[in-house]
C-alpha cells in the first residue's frame, strides 16, 4: 500500500492553494486545508500508522470516520489530546501526532487546553446528521419555520456524499452545497460541523460537544423534535489477515479518492456483497485505480454489469481467502465455490459487507431493533420505519430517524467471514486484536449472550465502541448457535457516542472553588492569621486546632482541653445550622419534629431536642430556644442543616398544610462565639456585658439579649463541654469584632481559642453524642440511652410509632456504652468492631458485639477512653470487651458513657 | 434530562427538582392505632408499576415547593403536574 495524491482538480473537498505542514512520528509531512489527519497521511505515503495494542501487528487506516479501529494517534497540537482516531481530526498547520495504539496516556499537570464553555440552546427541531437525508429534514424544518439546529461530527455536510451521488435527479455536490447555503443564510438556523451529539436523553435533550477552535464547546439543547439521519456504518468481511495495512472499507477509500484527491494504493482486489461496493471500485477506476478483481460471494446483480462493462474483472460465487505481505498488503488469494484458489498482486483489499444503519443514540434513548432481512442488518424498530419485528422499545415520540439510520441501506449477501481451518487471524475487533477464534472460543464455552461474548472477548469495548466489530460478532454467534441471523441483536450502546474528555465535561467548573462551594464563617480569615488548621465539615471548614507554633496535635488537644477545664477556652460556633421557625402553630410543629415536648417552653428558655426520622432513628439534635410565643430559634448540626432544613419544609407541605408556621434558614445572619469553662463568667465581665450573668439571673438553658462589648448580642447558656458556658450570638457582621474583643478581655484570664478536636473530647468526656458520628441512622433515642427525652404521653411525633415496632424493641440492639482501655495509654481505633474476651485469639469469624464510635486520649482523665455501640451494651457495663487491632487485640472495660463530671455539678461555673 | 413541568414555575431542567418517591402515601391520623403490620406497610411498601403513577418531587433550586407529577416509568414520558392537595388527573393526560 503506497497512497498518494491525485493531480488537480482531484479531490473537492481539499483547498490546494493553502497547503499545510504538520509532523507525524517526528517526520514533517504536508497536507491541504480540508484534509483530515488521515487523509493526509496516506497522501504522504503513511501505511502503517500505529502497531496494534495487544499483537503489535502494523495497522494502516482503516476506515474514513468515527468508525476507524486502528489509526489512533496523540496530538500535542494545536491541542493535547491523549488518544483520537487520525479520520476525526480536522488537519491544521502545525499539527503534532503520534502514534498511540491501545489507551491514551495524560501527561502529568495542566495540558493548556483552554476551559471548554457549556452554552443552552432551545429550538424546535434538531437534526443529528448532515449528511443528504438530514440537510433535507433541516431545510423542511426551516421551511416550516422551525428554529433548527444541524449537527455533523465532520468538518463539513454533505457526509460520505461523493461526485458520483445524484440527489433528486441532480448531481449530489451540487444539491448539498445549495441546500447548505440556504441553511447557513437563515436566520433561525444553526449549522455545527465537528460537533458531535454525545447522546440523546428524555424529552429531547441532547449533549452536543463541538470540537471549535481555540475555545471547545458544549451546547445542552433542548428539542421539541429530533431527527436522527445519522447514516450508516460499512462493514467487514472477516478473511485471513483482515488487518494489514491496505484491508480498507470501499466507502473510505473511495471517499479519501473523491473528496480529498488520494488514492490509497495502486492496485485493488475488491470484496463486496452490495451493489455499493462494486459502484465504488467502478467509481475507483475512474480516478486512476487498477482494479484487479471484484469478489463477490454472491451471484452479482446490476452493479456488477456496470463494473464488467467499464472492463473491471468481477467474480461471483468467490471469497477473498487470505491477505499477505509483512508491512501491507502485497498480494491476495481467492477462492472459487470449488475450493480453486488464486492469487492476485494487489496493495489495496477493498471491503464492502453491507451496511449498518448507525443506530447508537437511537439505542440509548430506548429504541429497539429488528432485523431486516432484505437489507441484511438491524434497523431501528422506529414507529416511522417499517412496522413488524419482535424488539421491545419503539423511542420515544418526539424522536424521527430518516435516511440511512432508518434502513435506507443496500441490501447485501449475507456473508461474515470466509472459512478456514485456523481463524485465529480472522480479524473481527481490530482495535482489541479480537478474532473470529476468539468468537467461537467464547460459544463454545456456552456463551449464547452477545453481552456476555462481548465481556469475554473484550469486542466492542475499545474506544471505537465496536463500530466495525459488533454486527459482525452478532451474526458469528448467531450462526454459531444455528440460528438465524436477526436471532439476537447486537449488544446495546450508551452515551457518549464517542469519547470526550472529562475536562471538556467538566468545563469551567473546576478547581476548588467551583467544584464544590467552600462555607466559611465572618471569622475564618482571623482563624487562618492565628495558623489555624482546618478541617471539612460538610462544605464548612472549621478550626480543627489551633496550633501554638509548630506543636502537633495532641499536645495542642491538651492544651486546649485543660484550658477549658482549668480556665476559659473559645471556640467559633458559627456552622452550626440554625432556622427560625414563625407563626402561631410554632410550637405545635415542634412538638411534632422532637420527641420532647417544645410547647411548653417559656419565652427566654432553651431545650435540648432529638429529631427522628418516621423509621424512628436519631435523624439530627439541637437546641430550642423560644424567643417570642410565636417565635422559635433552632440549632441543627453543622452537616445537617440543610436536610433539616429540607425534613421542615416537607412535613409543612405535603403534610401539615394546614399549619400557620415560615421556617427561614439563618445560619449564615448570625456568627456564635461560644466561651466555655470556669472563667467564661469573668471573660464575659471583662468584654464588658449589661446582661446580669450570675447563675440566678441568667440560668443554664436559657437566653438574654443584650450588649456584649458594646455590640447588640443574644447570649445563651448552653454547654457542649459540660463547663460553665455562654454562646454569643451576634450578627455575622459583627462576628470579627466580637471574636476579637473576647479574645482580647480574656487574654489575662488565659482564654485560649480551641478547635473542633478539644470540642470533641470535651463533650465525649461528658457522654454526649454527636448526630452521625456516634449515629449512623440505625440509632434510637432508647439505643443511646436518651429514653428520658422521649416524652410518655399520647401526642404523637414524628418516629414515634417506629418505636414500638418489633425490631426496634429488640433486647440484644446495639446500645451506647463507654469503654476504658486497660491499659490506660492504648487508645481503640475509631471504626474497630469488638468482640467478646473469650474470642480475643479465635480465628474468625467470631460474633461481632459492635464498633467503637468515638475514642480520644482525654487530658483531664490521663488515660485514653471510648464511645461505642455494642450489642445489649448496658446489661454488659463492667465486663469487658476486645477490639482486635493490628496492633494486635485491646482490651477495655465496659462503662457507662460519662466519663467527666456524673452530677452536671460544673456548668453554672 | 427530564423536562419537568413545576406547577408554579412551568417547565424546568430535572437537575433543578429533587425526587420524592410515591406520591398520595397520607401520614396516618392515628399512628398508635395501627398495628405493626399497617406502619410497616405504611412506611416501608411502595407500588413499583411498569408504567403510568403519581410521584412527588419538590423544586429545590426553584420555588422550593413540593407537587405531584404524573410519570410512565416505561418510556420516561411525564403526563401532568398538580399541587398538593388536588386531585390527580386521568392516567397519562397531556401536561
Amino acid at each position: 500500500m503506497t497512497g498518494r495524491r491525485l493531480a488537480a482538480p482531484a479531490g473537492h473537498g481539499i483547498d490546494r492553494s493553502r497547503p499545510l505542514a504538520f509532523t507525524f512520528d517526528g517526520r514533517s509531512c504536508e497536507g491541504f486545508a480540508g484534509d483530515t489527519l488521515a487523509s493526509a497521511l496516506i497522501a504522504n505515503g503513511v501505511h502503517v500508522v500505529a502497531r496494534s495494542p495487544l499483537r503489535s501487528r502494523p495497522r494502516g487506516v482503516f476506515a474514513a470516520g468515527v468508525e476507524e479501529p486502528n489509526a489512533f494517534v496523540e496530538l500535542s497540537a494545536p491541542v493535547f489530546r491523549p488518544i483520537v482516531p487520525a479520520t476525526g481530526v480536522p488537519l491544521v498547520d502545525g499539527l503534532v501526532a503520534m502514534p498511540r495504539p491501545g489507551v491514551g496516556r495524560l501527561p502529568p499537570g495542566d495540558t493548556g487546553a483552554p476551559a471548554a464553555r457549556h452554552r443552552h440552546a432551545h429550538v424546535e427541531t434538531l437534526v443529528i446528521g448532515a449528511g443528504v437525508a438530514g440537510l433535507r429534514a433541516a431545510f423542511e424544518a426551516a421551511q416550516a419555520g422551525d428554529r433548527v439546529m444541524l449537527v455533523d461530527e465532520r468538518s463539513w455536510t454533505g457526509g460520505t456524499a461523493t461526485s458520483g451521488d445524484e440527489v433528486d435527479g441532480e448531481p449530489a455536490l451540487g444539491w448539498i452545497a445549495t441546500t447548505s447555503g440556504a441553511l447557513a443564510s437563515a436566520s433561525e438556523v444553526t449549522v455545527l460541523t465537528d460537533a458531535t451529539a454525545l447522546g440523546v436523553y428524555d424529552d429531547g435533550y441532547i449533549v452536543v460537544y463541538e470540537r471549535s477552535t481555540p475555545i471547545e464547546r458544549v451546547h445542552h439543547v433542548r428539542a421539541g423534535r429530533v431527527v436522527l439521519a445519522s447514516g450508516a456504518h460499512e462493514r467487514p468481511i472477516a478473511f485471513a489477515r483482515n488487518d494489514l495495512p491496505g484491508v480498507m472499507l470501499a466507502s473510505a477509500a473511495l471517499l479519501f479518492a473523491d473528496r480529498f484527491g488520494v488514492l490509497a494504493g495502486e492496485r485493488a482486489v475488491v470484496f463486496s456483497t452490495n451493489h455499493a461496493g462494486h459502484e465504488a471500485a467502478t467509481a475507483l477506476t475512474a480516478k486512476g485505480l487498477e482494479i484487479a478483481t471484484i469478489v463477490d460471494p454472491g451471484e452479482g446483480g446490476k452493479a456488477t454489469d456496470a463494473a464488467r462493462a467499464v472492463g473491471i474483472d468481477v467474480r461471483t460465487a468467490c471469497a477473498v481467502v487470505a491477505a499477505d505481505g509483512d508491512q501491507g498488503v502485497r498480494s491476495v488469494t481467492i477462492a472459487g465455490p470449488g475450493g480453486a484458489t488464486e492469487t492476485f498482486d494487489a496493495d489495496l483489499v477493498l471491503v464492502s459487507g453491507g451496511w449498518n444503519p448507525t443506530a447508537q443514540l437511537w439505542r440509548g434513548i430506548g429504541g429497539g431493533l429488528r432485523w431486516d432481512d432484505d437489507r441484511t442488518c438491524f434497523v431501528p424498530d422506529a414507529p416511522n420505519a417499517r412496522p413488524g419485528g419482535p424488539s421491545g422499545g419503539r423511542g420515544p415520540s418526539w424522536l424521527t430517524v430518516v435516511g440511512a439510520a432508518a434502513g435506507e441501506v443496500p441490501s447485501s449477501v449475507p456473508y461474515w467471514y470466509t472459512p478456514a481451518d485456523d481463524l485465529s487471524e480472522h480479524f473481527v475487533d481490530l482495535q482489541r486484536d479480537s478474532t473470529v477464534a476468539d468468537v467461537l472460543d467464547a460459544v463454545g464455552h456456552e456463551l449464547r449472550s452477545t453481552e456476555h461474548v462481548k465481556r469475554a472477548t473484550y469486542i466492542g469495548t475499545a474506544i471505537d465502541q465496536g463500530r466495525t466489530s459488533g454486527a459482525l460478532t452478532t451474526a458469528i454467534v448467531n450462526q454459531a448457535w444455528g440460528e438465524g441471523p436477526g436471532a439476537q441483536g447486537p449488544t446495546n450502546s450508551r452515551p457518549p457516542y464517542t469519547p470526550v474528555p472529562y475536562s471538556v465535561l467538566a468545563g469551567v467548573d473546576r478547581g476548588p472553588v467551583l467544584l464544590d462551594p467552600i462555607r466559611t464563617t465572618p471569622m475564618h480569615d482571623l482563624h487562618v492569621e492565628r495558623g489555624a488548621v482546618f478541617e471539612n465539615v460538610g462544605q464548612w471548614k472549621r478550626p480543627w486546632y489551633f496550633p501554638e507554633g509548630v506543636e502537633p496535635l495532641h499536645s495542642a488537644v491538651e492544651r486546649e482541653c485543660l484550658a477549658v477545664r482549668r480556665a476559659a477556652g473559645v471556640m467559633d460556633a458559627s456552622t452550626l445550622g440554625k432556622i427560625e421557625l414563625v407563626g402561631p402553630d410554632a410550637a405545635t410543629f415542634l412538638d411534632r419534629l422532637y420527641t420532647n415536648r417544645m410547647s411548653t417552653l417559656a419565652v427566654g428558655s432553651i431545650r435540648y431536642g432529638l429529631m427522628l426520622g418516621l423509621d424512628g432513628m436519631v435523624f439530627d439534635d439541637g437546641v430550642a430556644m423560644r424567643l417570642a410565643e410565636d417565635r422559635f430559634l433552632i440549632t441543627t448540626t453543622t452537616g445537617g442543616a440543610a436536610k433539616v432544613m429540607d425534613h421542615v419544609e416537607e412535613w409543612l407541605q405535603t403534610e401539615w398544610p394546614d399549619l400557620r408556621v415560615y421556617a427561614t434558614s439563618v445560619t449564615e445572619q448570625w456568627a456564635t462565639i461560644a466561651v466555655n469553662g470556669p472563667k467564661a463568667r469573668e471573660v464575659l465581665t471583662a468584654a464588658g456585658t449589661d446582661i446580669g450573668l450570675d447563675a440566678a439571673a441568667f440560668p443554664f438553658m436559657t437566653w438574654r439579649e443584650g450588649e456584649v462589648a458594646s455590640m447588640p448580642a443574644r447570649v445563651a447558656r448552653v454547654s457542649f463541654s459540660g463547663e460553665l458556658a455562654y454562646e454569643i450570638n451576634v450578627a455575622g457582621h459583627h462576628g470579627t469584632a466580637m471574636w476579637e474583643a473576647v479574645l482580647a478581655a480574656g487574654a489575662p484570664l488565659g482564654l485560649t481559642p480551641y478547635g473542633t478536636e478539644s470540642m470533641h473530647v470535651l463533650r465525649a468526656e461528658k457522654g454526649f453524642v454527636i448526630v452521625g458520628q456516634d449515629t449512623d441512622g440505625t440509632v434510637t433515642p432508647h439505643d443511646l440511652g436518651m429514653s428520658w427525652i422521649v416524652r410518655k404521653d399520647d401526642s404523637d411525633f414524628i418516629g414515634k410509632r417506629s418505636l414500638r415496632r418489633p425490631d426496634t424493641v429488640r433486647p440484644d440492639r446495639k446500645q451506647l456504652v463507654g469503654l476504658l482501655p486497660v491499659d490506660p495509654d492504648r487508645w481503640l481505633p475509631e471504626g474497630s468492631q469488638v468482640v467478646s474476651p473469650e474470642h480475643a485469639d479465635t480465628a474468625p469469624p467470631v460474633p461481632m458485639l459492635g464498633h467503637v464510635t468515638s475514642s480520644y486520649r482525654s487530658p483531664e482523665l490521663g488515660r485514653t477512653f471510648a464511645l461505642a455501640m455494642v450489642t445489649a451494651g448496658r446489661e454488659r457495663i463492667g465486663g469487658h470487651v476486645v477490639a482486635p487491632t493490628l496492633d494486635g487485640p485491646i482490651e477495655a472495660e465496659v462503662t457507662a458513657p460519662v466519663f467527666y463530671d456524673q452530677d452536671g455539678a460544673r456548668r453554672d461555673g | 434530562m427530564l423536562l419537568i413541568p413545576c406547577p408554579w414555575c412551568g417547565p424546568r431542567d430535572e437537575i433543578e427538582f429533587r425526587y420524592g418517591g410515591q406520591a398520595h402515601i397520607a401520614y396516618p391520623s392515628d399512628p398508635e392505632s395501627l398495628s405493626d403490620e399497617e406502619w410497616a406497610d405504611y412506611l416501608f411498601m411502595r407500588d413499583n408499576p411498569r408504567g403510568w403513577w403519581s410521584e412527588r418531587w419538590m423544586h429545590t433550586a426553584g420555588c422550593r415547593r413540593w407537587f405531584n407529577l404524573t410519570r410512565n416509568t416505561a418510556t420516561n414520558e411525564i403526563g401532568a403536574s398538580y399541587r398538593v392537595g388536588e386531585e390527580p388527573p386521568p392516567e397519562g393526560s397531556a401536561r
